[in-house]
């Protein structure tokens, strides 16, 4: 052992080790601490199906009902809006709903939906999480004179025709998710639940 | 060390300064610290600043005495405040203006820089501070806008958060990260608070010593963007600067005056300012069902939003809004030019600085107002001209092009 003069080496070493160990635990402790940011065990569990009797619905009209705190539109579509699908076709990003995890399998058609009548779809908007607004008409809108019936978001100007389908040169890049769903019975939908389970 | 300095002074004073160096801090940074003396109505918003942040802690303080961060009662709490409390209305007023206000003279006070060169060599680090400063201030103003959970601080708080969601793979679960839930919930709300009430501001104080401590070991530019430190007296204090205090500390006293009448204005007449400063909305509780049909952000996010609605693609426009920040901190290494100060500079930059300041203007206007293809096109021009003045200015200094004029030895008056 030196009496005078510093063993540069041997404080190296305990300079790294002290320096590793210390690094280690400092990454364990902070773990916890941005973990504790994550939803909690309530928030997890609060992801229960809802059931929607869809038989108050009129021939076009919408209904906003809540599911995992998330809107969910609802919108039972007349022939003249189905009508329109075809129409608006070129004018979309992707109409053949080719990102597949927008919508569950049985709703990757024109209409996406089981039902081309019901159209279940979470109403937020892909691009920043607004709810778009519904507007029905076919007619000539202030954001677009060639509306052709659907959904705009009036945050950024997204728009979406009567199946969610994003059209191009809007901020939104993919379309509407559509949720799992099924028919109970010939009244009922079940948002958030279908033949694979739970969402 | 302070045992041995030449003049120890008896009585409580001394006593301090022994354990303490008080006296030493207040020569180096006010009575001693010696600013150019050619300082004019664009230097009054630095102190500006500092006292809107003291004017923010302070009601900041008050407005939690009674603030009640839940889903239940945050709204009502506010109302509560607003209502039921003595001069409750007031300290809230004094709050909520106070936000806009440190974004004017923020806006201000880097304006000027950007005139004078203040973020030139050697002062890169304090404009860095400062566009810290500033960063963390937006953070700090958007959090403390979805306290008070109406229906413009829910769906604001989802529009910036989902921004988050466009990064590529680790987007949506960051998003779920930040929110604390699957959407904006009380987990969001209480989160928000403690960040809003403790975090940030820490974070504030300390980069704002930070700005202060690296402007003080450098030294304050001026109007002229000459260095006073060249021409000294025999003593050798600049000849071009006089002490802070009492010289500056009186003269902002006035700014603050002046300051105080606004201030006073708006807190007492127009506490909304036509919905700049508090929108209507947020006098509806939040309904995470309802979006309300129009989302406008408050002024001072809106120039950034526009840039961000002018892109046509979510993570695009996320990039461009992020670098529109981001340009800033690297403003002094696309600089180029020698001389600071645009009384000496070229006319391309006098033109361009204006062009700058008239697009952030009418990017805040466009991004107030409901989307229309006209505002689309109009913020899209505002945002090339935004980002061209980067590309221009280190165009324009790299390639030599700027016509400057000769700069002064000392300072004009």
């Amino acid at each position: 052992m030196k009496q005078d003069g510093v063993d540069k080496g041997r404080r190296r070493i305990l300079t790294g080790a002290a320096t590793v160990v210390g690094g280690v635990g400092l990454a364990f402790t902070v773990t916890p601490f941005i973990k504790y940011w994550q939803p909690s065990a309530r928030a997890l569990a609060a992801g229960a199906p809802v059931e929607v009797d869809h038989t108050k619905l009129s021939e076009g009209q919408l209904l906003n009902v809540e599911w995992r705190g998330q809107p969910v539109f609802v919108v039972r579509r007349t022939e003249d809006q189905l009508a329109q699908l075809e129409e608006v076709r070129d004018r979309l990003r992707d109409p053949d709903s080719e990102v597949v995890e927008q919508q569950p399998e049985y709703a990757r058609n024109e209409h996406r939906s089981r039902d081309p009548e019901f159209f279940v779809v979470i109403g937020v908007c892909t691009h920043l999480g607004c709810s778009p607004g519904y507007f029905p008409e076919v007619e000539a809108q202030p954001f677009d004179p060639n509306w052709r019936g659907g959904f705009f978001c009036g945050c950024h100007a997204s728009r979406f025709d009567i199946a969610g389908r994003v059209f191009r040169g809007v901020p939104a890049g993919t379309n509407l998710v559509v949720p799992r769903y099924k028919f109970t019975d010939e009244d009922t939908i079940l948002i958030g639940e279908d033949e694979e389970g739970m969402a | 060390m302070s045992y041995n300095t030449e003049k120890a002074q008896g009585g409580l004073l001394g006593w301090v300064d022994a354990r303490f160096p008080l006296t030493q801090m207040w020569r180096e940074h006010l009575s001693e610290y010696y600013a150019p003396k050619n300082f004019n109505f664009w230097y009054f918003f630095g102190s500006l600043a500092l006292l809107v942040l003291v004017i923010q802690i302070i009601s900041g303080i008050w407005l939690t005495f009674n603030f009640k961060p839940t889903e239940a009662e945050a709204f009502t709490s506010v109302e509560f405040i607003m209502r039921d409390t003595e001069w409750g209305w007031l300290i809230r007023y004094i709050h909520s203006t106070g936000a806009s206000a440190f974004f004017v003279v923020v806006y201000l006070h880097m304006f000027r820089g950007m005139m004078y060169g203040s973020y030139q060599k050697p002062r890169e680090l304090i404009w860095i501070f400062g566009c810290l400063i500033l960063l963390v201030l937006m953070a700090e103003a958007f959090m403390g806008y979805v306290l008070p959970w109406g229906q413009m601080s829910y769906w604001g708080a989802q529009v910036i958060i989902s921004l988050f969601g466009a990064i590529p793979i680790i987007g949506e679960p960051l998003v779920v990260w930040i929110m604390g839930d699957f959407l904006i919930s009380e987990a969001t709300l209480g989160r928000f608070f403690a960040l809003h009430v403790i975090a940030l501001p820490l974070v504030l104080i300390a980069l704002v010593v930070a700005h202060i401590l690296a402007l003080h070991e450098v030294g304050s530019n001026n109007p002229d963007g000459i260095d006073i430190k060249k021409h000294k007296d025999e003593n050798g204090k600049p000849l071009d600067g006089i002490p802070f205090h009492p010289y500056y500390t009186v003269k902002d006293l006035v700014g603050v005056g002046v300051f105080l009448v606004f201030f006073s204005v708006v807190v007492f007449f127009i506490p909304e300012v036509g919905g700049y400063f508090i929108k209507y909305d947020n006098f509806i509780p939040a309904d995470p069902l309802t979006t309300p049909e129009h989302i406008p952000p408050v002024w001072y996010f809106a120039p950034h939003y526009a840039i961000l609605m002018s892109i046509p693609d979510k993570l695009l426009g996320v990039l461009t809004m992020g670098a529109a920040i981001g340009v800033l901190f690297l403003l002094p290494w696309i600089d180029r030019g020698k001389v600071r100060s645009i009384r000496y500079r070229g006319l391309g930059f006098k033109i361009a600085l204006f062009a700058f300041a008239a697009a952030f203007i009418i990017l805040g206007y466009v991004g107030t107002q409901p989307v229309t293809p006209m505002t689309t096109i109009i913020g899209r021009i505002c945002a090339l001209v935004y980002f061209g003045y980067f590309v221009f200015l280190w165009v324009y200094t790299a390639f030599d092009l700027e016509k400057t004029k000769p700069v002064p030895e000392r300072v004009t008056s």
